[in-house]
C-alpha cells in the first residue's frame, strides 16, 4: 500500500533575535490510508507546529522546509491557488483552540457552508441539505434550529462537533486533528473519540491524531510517533511501542502514567523538565534528564533506526532501555 | 475500619453563586437567577487518608475544597474540623485552623508574589502565623526546601525562574511551612507535563508518609485520583454520588454516573479498546436542575422513580451511592 501522505524532512525554524531557532527538527513520517497517527509529546515538543507546517499555515517570520507528498504532489512547492483547494478540501484541520477558530458572528449554518461552496459542486438546496446531514453525522440533535444559532449560543462539547462538522463538509481524505478533546471533559470526549474513529470507517480517511494523552493514543491510534524537542524520537503501532518503548523518554512517558495494580508506589516519571526552544542540549536532546545517558549521548545526536516490531526509535541504548523494562524506578 | 472520628466533617452544605439581576427582574422584583455549585454535600475526612474527589467541570470540586478551608462560607449546612463548625471561628481561632487546613492552588504562579524571593516568600508564610521565632527561620527554610526536593540555592531566586513543577515545589513547601495537618490540593497537577506530573505525585506520596498528612486531592484526572487515594468520592452537578475505597469504587461502581465516567476515561492499555459511547448527552446546566436525581436527563437506567424523587447518600456504609436503582438491590 502507498501511503496517504509521505512527510520528508520537514524542519521548521523561527527567527529568534537575529538567531533563528529551530522548532520542528527534520522530521519524516507516513500517513497510511485510512490509518490514525497519534502524535504525542509534552507541550513545546513541536506537535502543533508540525501540523502547521504540513498545511503551509506558518506565520512570515518562520522558515519551513522538507517535503510533504499529497497524491504525488508536493504541499510544499503547491502555488498558494493549489493549496488553497487541498486546504479545507481533501486535506481538514481541527485546531487546538476551538474558540478562535469559529467565526463568533456568524451562524453555524453560513460557516459550513462557506466550506460547501468552496470545495464541492452542490446546489444551494443540495449545500442546505448537507448541512443538515453533517449536523446529523456529529451527533448534534435538533440540527435545523441549531443551524441558525452563533458559536456561543453552543457548550464546548457542541462546539467541538461543529468544528468537526466543518471540517468534514468537504469528504475529506485526511484530517489533521490538534487537541480535538483536551478541553473537553472526559465523557464528552470519549464522545467525540468514537465519533472520528466511525467516521474514519465511513469515510476511509487518514487522521493525524495530536495529543499529550497517552489514554487517548491508547484508544484510538493504529500507529504513534513520540516527539521530544522537535524530534520525533520513536514510532510505531501503538501496540507494540505500549508494551516494549525502545527509547528511554517513552519509556519515562508511559512509566509516568498510573496504572491499575501500582496504586500509591511511586511513579517511574523523568527527572527535570523539557528544554526551552532556545536551550535544546547538544548530542541526543534527552541526555539530560535520562538515566541510560552515556558520553555518546552526550557528544553525539542518534539518528531514528529501524527496531523490531515496525518500531523505530533514537536512541544509542535502546537495548538496555528493552532490558529495563516499564517495571518501578 | 472502626468508625473513627472524623476530622473533618462536611454536614448537608450548599453553595449558590448568583448572577446579578438585570434591569427588568429588579423592577418586576423577580429573583434572580444563580448557579447552584452544591446542593447538598456530605462527606467526611478521616485523619491520615488521602481523599480524592473526581468529577467533570462544574461539578462543584473547587466550590466543595474552597468551603473546606473557608475560602467560601457556604449557604447552609456545616463543616466541622473536630468538634468546631469552622464558620463559628473568628481571630486567633480562625488563623490557627487556617494554619491547620492549607490549600494548594492548581496554579501556583498566580498565588506566588512575582517579585518576592523563594527565601521571602517563606518567611512570610512562617512569620504571619508565628510558627518559629526569628532566629529559626534560616533553618526551617532548608527544611522545607529539602522537604520538597528543591536544592538550597532555590532560596534566593524568583518564581519565575523555576519551571511549573518546581513551582508546584514551591507551592507545596509554604503550605507545609505552617505545619498544616490537612492538605486540599485543587487540581494540584493538572497544568503540568505527564513526566512532571509523576514527579509532583511522588513528592505528595512521601510526604504524606513522612508527616502523616491528610490529603483532601481534587482532580478531574481518574487515573491520578485512583493512584493516590484511599477513599474517592465522585461529583455530579453539586452532589457527591458516589463515595467508597479507591479499590471497590473503581472495580465495582455503584453509580450508573460512576460507571459511565470510568467506562469514557480512555485505557491506558491499547487491548483494552473499547468502541462503544460511555454516556450519551451533555450536563445539564446547573442553574436549572432537573427534578428527580441530578442525572436523570442521561441515565439509562432511570425508571419512574428517577423523575419524581431525588435519591439521598446512604448515612452508613464504606461504599454507597446516592442511586434509587442501587439502593432498591441492596435492600
Ligand atoms: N509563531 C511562533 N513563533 C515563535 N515560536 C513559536 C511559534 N509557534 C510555536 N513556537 C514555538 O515552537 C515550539 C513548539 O511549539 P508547538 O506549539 O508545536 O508545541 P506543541 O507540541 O504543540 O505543544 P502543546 O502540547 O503545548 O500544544 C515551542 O517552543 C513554541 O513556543
Ligand atoms: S540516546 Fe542516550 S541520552 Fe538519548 S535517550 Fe538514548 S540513552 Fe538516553
Ligand atoms: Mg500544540
Amino acid at each position: 500500500m502507498t501511503p496517504a501522505l509521505q512527510v520528508r524532512h520537514l524542519s521548521t525554524t523561527f527567527g529568534h533575535h537575529g538567531t533563528p531557532v529551530t522548532a520542528v527538527d527534520d522530521i519524516s513520517f507516513d500517513v497510511m490510508p485510512g490509518e490514525v497517527l497519534g502524535l504525542v509529546g509534552e507541550s513545546g515538543s513541536g506537535k502543533s507546529v508540525t501540523l502547521r507546517s504540513i498545511m503551509r499555515l506558518m506565520p512570515h517570520h518562520s522558515a519551513v522546509t522538507g517535503s510533504v507528498l499529497w497524491q504525488g504532489c508536493d504541499l510544499m512547492t503547491m502555488t498558494e491557488a493549489e493549496l488553497r483547494r487541498v486546504r479545507g478540501g481533501e486535506i481538514s484541520m481541527i485546531f487546538q483552540e476551538p474558540g478562535t477558530a469559529l467565526n463568533p458572528v456568524l451562524p453555524v449554518r453560513v460557516q459550513i457552508e462557506e466550506n460547501l461552496r468552496a470545495h464541492t459542486e452542490l446546489s444551494a438546496a443540495g449545500r442546505a441539505a448537507r448541512c443538515l446531514e453533517l449536523m446529523d453525522l456529529v451527533g448534534i440533535p435538533d440540527a435545523k434550529r441549531r443551524l441558525t444559532q452563533y458559536p456561543h449560543q453552543f457548550s464546548g462539547g457542541m462546539r467541538q462537533r461543529v468544528m468537526i462538522a466543518i471540517a468534514l463538509a468537504s469528504n475529506p481524505k485526511l484530517l489533521l486533528a490538534d487537541e480535538p478533546t483536551t478541553a473537553l471533559d472526559v465523557t464528552i470526549q470519549d464522545q467525540i473519540l468514537k465519533l472520528i474513529l466511525d467516521l474514519r470507517d465511513e469515510l476511509a480517511m487518514s487522521v493525524v491524531f495530536v495529543t499529550h494523552d497517552l489514554g487517548v493514543v491508547a484508544a484510538t491510534c493504529d500507529r504513534m510517533a513520540v516527539m521530544y524537542a522537535g524530534r520525533i524520537v520513536e514510532s510505531g503501532p501503538v501496540p507494540a511501542v505500549f508494551a516494549q518503548p525502545n527509547h528511554a523518554y517513552t519509556r519515562g512517558l508511559l512509566g509516568s502514567v498510573p496504572r491499575s495494580g501500582t496504586e500509591r508506589s511511586p511513579l517511574l516519571s523523568i527527572e527535570g523538565t523539557p528544554p526551552g526552544l532556545t536551550s535544546r542540549p547538544a548530542g541526543c536532546a534527552f541526555h539530560p534528564r535520562c538515566a541510560f545517558a552515556t558520553d555518546l549521548c552526550r557528544r553525539e545526536s542518534p539518528a531514528l533506526q529501524d527496531r523490531a516490531a515496525g518500531q523505530a526509535a533514537a536512541c544509542f541504548h535502546s537495548d538496555r532501555v528493552i532490558a529495563a523494562g516499564l517495571a518501578g524506578s | 475500619m472502626t468508625e473513627m472520628k472524623p476530622l473533618l466533617s462536611v454536614q448537608d452544605i450548599t453553595k449558590a453563586f448568583p448572577f446579578p439581576r438585570d434591569l427588568l427582574q429588579r423592577l418586576r422584583r423577580q429573583p434572580g437567577q444563580a448557579v447552584h455549585a452544591l446542593n447538598g454535600v456530605t462527606l467526611d475526612i478521616r485523619r491520615g487518608e488521602t481523599l480524592g474527589i473526581v468529577g467533570e467541570s462544574g461539578c462543584g470540586k473547587s466550590t466543595l475544597a474552597r468551603c473546606l478551608v473557608r475560602l467560601h462560607d457556604c449557604d447552609s449546612g456545616r463543616v466541622l474540623f473536630g468538634d468546631t463548625d469552622i464558620a463559628t471561628l473568628s481571630g486567633a481561632a480562625r488563623r490557627a485552623f487556617n494554619a491547620k487546613v492549607q490549600m494548594i492552588f492548581q496554579d501556583p504562579y498566580s498565588s506566588l508574589n512575582p517579585r518576592m524571593r523563594v527565601r521571602q516568600i517563606l518567611t512570610e508564610a512562617l512569620s504571619v502565623h508565628r510558627m518559629r521565632p526569628a532566629a529559626e527561620i534560616p533553618a526551617r527554610i532548608a527544611e522545607l526546601l529539602d522537604l520538597v526536593r528543591l536544592p538550597m540555592d532555590a532560596a534566593d531566586k524568583y518564581p519565575h525562574e523555576f519551571s511549573g513543577g518546581q513551582r508546584q515545589r514551591i507551592g507545596i513547601a509554604r503550605a507545609l511551612a505552617v505545619e498544616p495537618q490537612v492538605l486540599v490540593a485543587d487540581e494540584l497537577v493538572s497544568a503540568l507535563d505527564v513526566s512532571v506530573q509523576a514527579q509532583v505525585v511522588n513528592l505528595l506520596l512521601a510526604l504524606q508518609d513522612q508527616l502523616h498528612l491528610t490529603v483532601v486531592f481534587v482532580a478531574h484526572d481518574l487515573r491520578l485520583v485512583r493512584h493516590i487515594s484511599h477513599r474517592v468520592a465522585v461529583m455530579y452537578l453539586g452532589k457527591v454520588v458516589e463515595v467508597g475505597p479507591t479499590e471497590a469504587l473503581f472495580s465495582a461502581p455503584l453509580h450508573p454516573y460512576t460507571q459511565a465516567l470510568l467506562a469514557a476515561a480512555p485505557e491506558i492499555d491499547p487491548a483494552r479498546r473499547s468502541r462503544r459511547v460511555a454516556a450519551k448527552g451533555e450536563l445539564p446546566s446547573p442553574v436549572n436542575l432537573p427534578q428527580g436525581c441530578l442525572f436523570n436527563t442521561r441515565c439509562p437506567l432511570a425508571f419512574e422513580r428517577c423523575f419524581k424523587e431525588r435519591p439521598a447518600l446512604p448515612a452508613s456504609g464504606d461504599h454507597r451511592a446516592a442511586c434509587h436503582l442501587t439502593q432498591a438491590e441492596k435492600e
